[in-house]
């Protein structure tokens, strides 16, 4: 191996050994077979995880004690919708969404990204508010601009957008050009 | 004898001295009451300040003490629609905040303008998407379009001497707008 391909390899984190964080984490969760694939680009960890196992992941990232993810920074939900050759592994799950979280943990000052993709047909996941409260408007506005449902959510309903909005507009197929005001001419 | 008729003797108009003429045109001024009330009118609006969004920052400055709005009579904000005659659409209208805007503005006691400020009230700006409205000329009759990004307090200001051009210009004091041409907003659907 040369030395450009070595020094391209160290830049995106691969080849290298893994981070405390994901070594942990594998240790742990690999017996389990929760996991779908775990990766480390320019320095962040990323754990790709099946939906049904959620909340036992996040209340091992968040419990054990080397990790302690105690803050939830993010959820949000990437739509993959004609474009599921990006990851390898949507393809065989016939996954279309993926729902994303960052985790920190305030003691450690360590972080980690989880993933979790979804199916077209059902976009279920479990509510992760038992394990961080602050998950709870993440949760509607994923709900309400992707149309992913959390299971277990105390109040999922809509947040930015009005209840008589049809439809989820983050969606890759919602028209780009389709309104429906609640009042006046639809422009 | 009359007190009519001796002021009559006293004084026929005709024999007016030069110096009661110069002290009139000093102190009586000839006009239609028309032009008077919209004089008074053009130099004390009394704004709603609508504000939404970032040239809400912008209004501060051309409201604070560097542009000044008190200097063309437009200084104080009323933050209810009844008492006020001047609506300062300020910043981006979504659809969910629609309803609101033509419930204020069926509020506002007549006679009322409103003025439409920045880009996203002119014509939704850069937003042309699920949840913005496309001008707020949609929802309510506009009297000033001042466009920009946000725009500049001199805009503004200039704006703001043209509605008071058209606020003296206009031919019917008692000209009134009613409610919004879209009717009464749905009560319901602005609590959701």
């Amino acid at each position: 191996m040369g030395a450009m391909e070595m020094n391209e390899e160290k830049r995106r984190g691969q080849g290298a050994s893994d981070s405390e964080v994901l070594a942990r984490t594998k240790a742990v969760l690999g017996p389990m077979g929760v996991m779908i694939h775990t990766h480390s680009q320019h320095g962040d960890d990323t754990l790709v995880a099946h939906a049904e196992d959620v909340l036992k992941v996040m209340e091992f990232l968040r419990d054990d004690k080397s990790l302690k993810f105690d803050m939830m920074m993010d959820l949000t939900v990437v739509d993959y919708l004609g474009a599921e050759e990006v990851h390898p592994y949507l393809k065989p799950m016939n996954a279309r969404f993926e729902v994303v979280y960052h985790l920190y943990s305030v003691e450690k000052n360590h972080r980690i990204r989880v993933k979790v993709p979804l199916p077209e047909d059902s976009p279920y996941v479990d509510s992760v508010t038992g394990i961080w409260v602050g998950a709870d408007w993440f949760e509607r506005e994923a709900w309400d601009l992707y149309g992913v449902m959390f299971r277990g959510h105390p109040n999922l309903k809509r947040i930015l957008l009005y209840e008589d909005f049809v439809g989820h507009p983050l969606r890759k197929d919602y028209g780009k050009m389709k309104r429906q005001p609640l009042i006046g001419p639809v422009n | 004898m009359g007190v009519d008729e001796m002021a009559h003797k006293e004084r026929p108009t005709e024999e007016v001295t030069p110096g009661e003429i110069a002290a009139l045109s000093d102190s009586v001024i000839i006009t239609q009451l028309s032009r008077l009330v919209s004089w008074g009118r053009q130099y004390s609006f009394f704004l709603y300040p609508f504000i939404t969004a970032c040239c809400g920052m912008e209004f501060m400055s051309v409201a604070g003490p560097r542009y000044d709005i008190d200097r063309f009579g437009a200084a104080l904000p009323r933050f209810s629609p009844r008492q006020a005659d001047l609506m300062m659409v300020v910043g981006t209208i979504s659809h969910k905040q629609a309803p609101i805007l033509v419930k204020v503005y069926n509020q506002m006691a007549e006679p009322k303008w409103v003025f439409a400020y920045g880009s996203c009230t002119v014509s939704g700006g850069m937003y042309n998407n699920y949840a913005t409205v496309q001008g707020i000329d949609t929802l309510v009759p506009v009297d000033v379009y001042v466009p920009g990004c946000p725009p500049r307090p001199e805009m503004v200001l200039d704006g703001l001497i043209m509605l008071q051009q058209k606020v003296a210009r206009e031919p019917n004091i008692n000209m009134t707008r009613g409610v919004s041409p879209l009717g009464e907003a749905d009560d319901r659907k602005i609590i959701g």
